[in-house]
C-alpha cells in the first residue's frame, strides 16, 4: 500500500529526528532513496538544493514535494500530514509533563546523543552526492562546482538560493 | 474558553505567510522571525513564554518551524488557529517546489536542464558538509569530542555496517538516553 509508505517514510525520520527539519533530512533520504528507491540520488539532490534555494521551513517541503512525486496530491497531503501532526499533538499533549521535566538530564540527553548520529549521516549523504557527481560529471566539473560553492557558502556567506541559480546556469552552459 | 475572533485567524494566518516567505535555510533559522512576529509585532505571548515554548519544543522531534506555529496557532485561536497558522507557514513554498520541479522534469529530456540537474549534485554535497559540521559543532560543545565521535562511530557502525535502518538505531539511542541511569549532577551540561 503505497500510502501506507509515504506515511512510515516521513512518520520515522520526523519522530526520531531531534534539531529540526535540517537534522531530518539524512533520515528521509535512508527512508526515499536506500529503502524504498523512489528516487534516486541526483533526484533527491535537485529537491534538496530547490527546496534550500526557497523560504519556508524545510522538511515540509521535502515532504510535499517527495510524497506528491510518489503518489499525487493524496501522497503529498499524507506525506505533510505525517510530518506535522505527530510532533504538534506531542507539543499540545505533553507540555504540561515536559515542562516540568524540561531540564532534566535523561531528557536534554535525549537531543544531545542523537546529534552525532545526524552529523555522521549528513557526512555519508555528502559522500554520496560526490560519488554521484564524479560518475555524472566527471573530477573537473564536480571539483570546480564543489570548491566554488564551498568557497561562497561557507567563507562568504552568500545566500544559498545565489549559489544554487550559479550552479544552475554552470550546469546549462557547460554540462547540457 | 476563549471566544475565537476571525480576526485573530486572519493575522495569524498573514504572520505566518509573512514568516514563511522570509524565512530561508530551514526551521531553525526562522525562530527569530517567529519571535519577532509573535512577542514583538502581535504580543501574542512574552518573551519568556517563547523561551520556554523554544526549550520545549526542543526537547521533541520533528521540525521546529511547524511544532512553534502549530502551538501559537493553537493557544490564539484553538484548533482552526493551529491549522491555519501551520498551512501559512508551509502551503506556498510547497507549490512552488511542486511547480519548478514539475518544470524541470517535464523538460528533463532536453540537454542543457539535464546539466542543470547534475550540476546540483556538488552544490548540496556542500550543502551538507556545511550542516553536518554544524551539528557536529554543537555535539562537540554539548558533549565533548570523544562521547561525540563515539556515538557517531557506532551509530555508524550499525547503520551503514549492519545494514539497520536509522530509525530503529536513533530509535533505540532515545530509549537509551531515557532509560539508562542519569548521570551525576555535575555531568548535565
Amino acid at each position: 500500500m503505497i500510502y501506507w509508505q509515504v506515511f512510515l517514510a516521513f512518520f520515522i525520520p520526523n519522530m526520531v529526528g531531534y534539531g529540526g527539519g535540517p537534522a531530518i533530512i539524512p533520515l528521509i533520504e535512508a527512508q526515499v532513496v536506500t529503502h524504498y528507491g523512489w528516487m534516486n540520488a541526483q533526484q533527491f539532490a535537485e529537491t534538496l538544493a530547490i527546496g534550500n534555494a526557497l523560504p519556508s521551513p524545510i522538511a515540509t517541503k521535502m515532504a510535499g514535494y517527495i510524497g506528491f512525486e510518489v503518489a499525487g496530491v493524496p501522497g503529498a497531503i499524507i506525506a505533510i500530514l505525517a510530518t506535522v501532526v505527530p510532533s504538534i499533538l506531542l507539543m499540545l499533549a505533553a507540555l504540561g509533563l515536559i515542562y516540568r521535566h524540561r531540564h532534566s538530564p535523561k531528557v536534554q540527553r535525549m537531543s544531545q546523543w542523537v546529534r552525532p548520529v545526524i552529523a555522521m549521516m549528513m557526512g555519508w549523504l555528502a559522500f554520496s552526492f560526490l560519488n554521484a557527481g564524479l560518475q555524472q560529471i566527471g573530477t573537473l566539473h564536480t571539483g570546480v562546482i564543489g570548491v566554488a560553492a564551498a568557497i561562497s557558502l561557507l567563507h562568504f556567506r552568500i545566500h544559498p538560493a545565489f549559489v544554487v541559480l550559479a550552479s544552475l546556469c554552470y550546469g546549462a552552459l557547460f554540462l547540457g | 474558553m476563549r471566544p475565537i475572533h476571525t480576526g485573530n485567524l486572519r493575522s495569524l494566518f498573514w504572520s505566518f505567510t509573512r514568516i514563511g516567505l522570509l524565512g530561508f535555510g530551514g526551521g531553525p533559522a526562522m525562530i527569530p522571525l517567529i519571535q519577532h512576529e509573535v512577542v514583538k509585532r502581535q504580543a501574542w505571548m512574552s518573551d519568556d513564554d517563547f523561551a520556554d515554548m523554544l526549550v520545549i519544543g526542543n526537547t521533541l522531534p520533528g521540525p521546529i518551524a511547524t511544532k512553534l506555529p502549530g502551538y501559537i496557532g493553537y493557544r490564539v485561536s484553538g484548533v482552526m488557529g493551529c491549522c491555519i497558522a501551520v498551512v501559512a507557514i508551509i502551503l506556498p513554498m510547497i507549490l512552488a517546489m511542486i511547480l519548478l520541479l514539475g518544470v524541470l522534469h517535464h523538460y528533463q529530456e532536453v540537454g542543457w536542464i539535464q546539466g542543470m540537474g547534475s550540476a546540483m549534485l556538488p552544490v548540496v554535497m556542500v550543502m551538507m558538509l556545511q550542516l553536518m559540521l554544524d551539528f557536529g559543532n554543537k555535539s562537540r560543545l554539548a558533549l565533548g569530542i570523544s562521547p561525540s565521535m563515539a556515538i557517531a562511530l557506532c551509530a555508524g557502525g550499525l547503520i551503514y555496517g549492519l545494514g539497520l535502518p536509522p530509525g530503529w538505531v536513533v530509535g533505540g539511542l532515545l530509549a537509551a538516553a531515557l532509560l539508562l541511569p542519569a548521570p551525576g549532577r555535575e555531568k548535565t551540561s
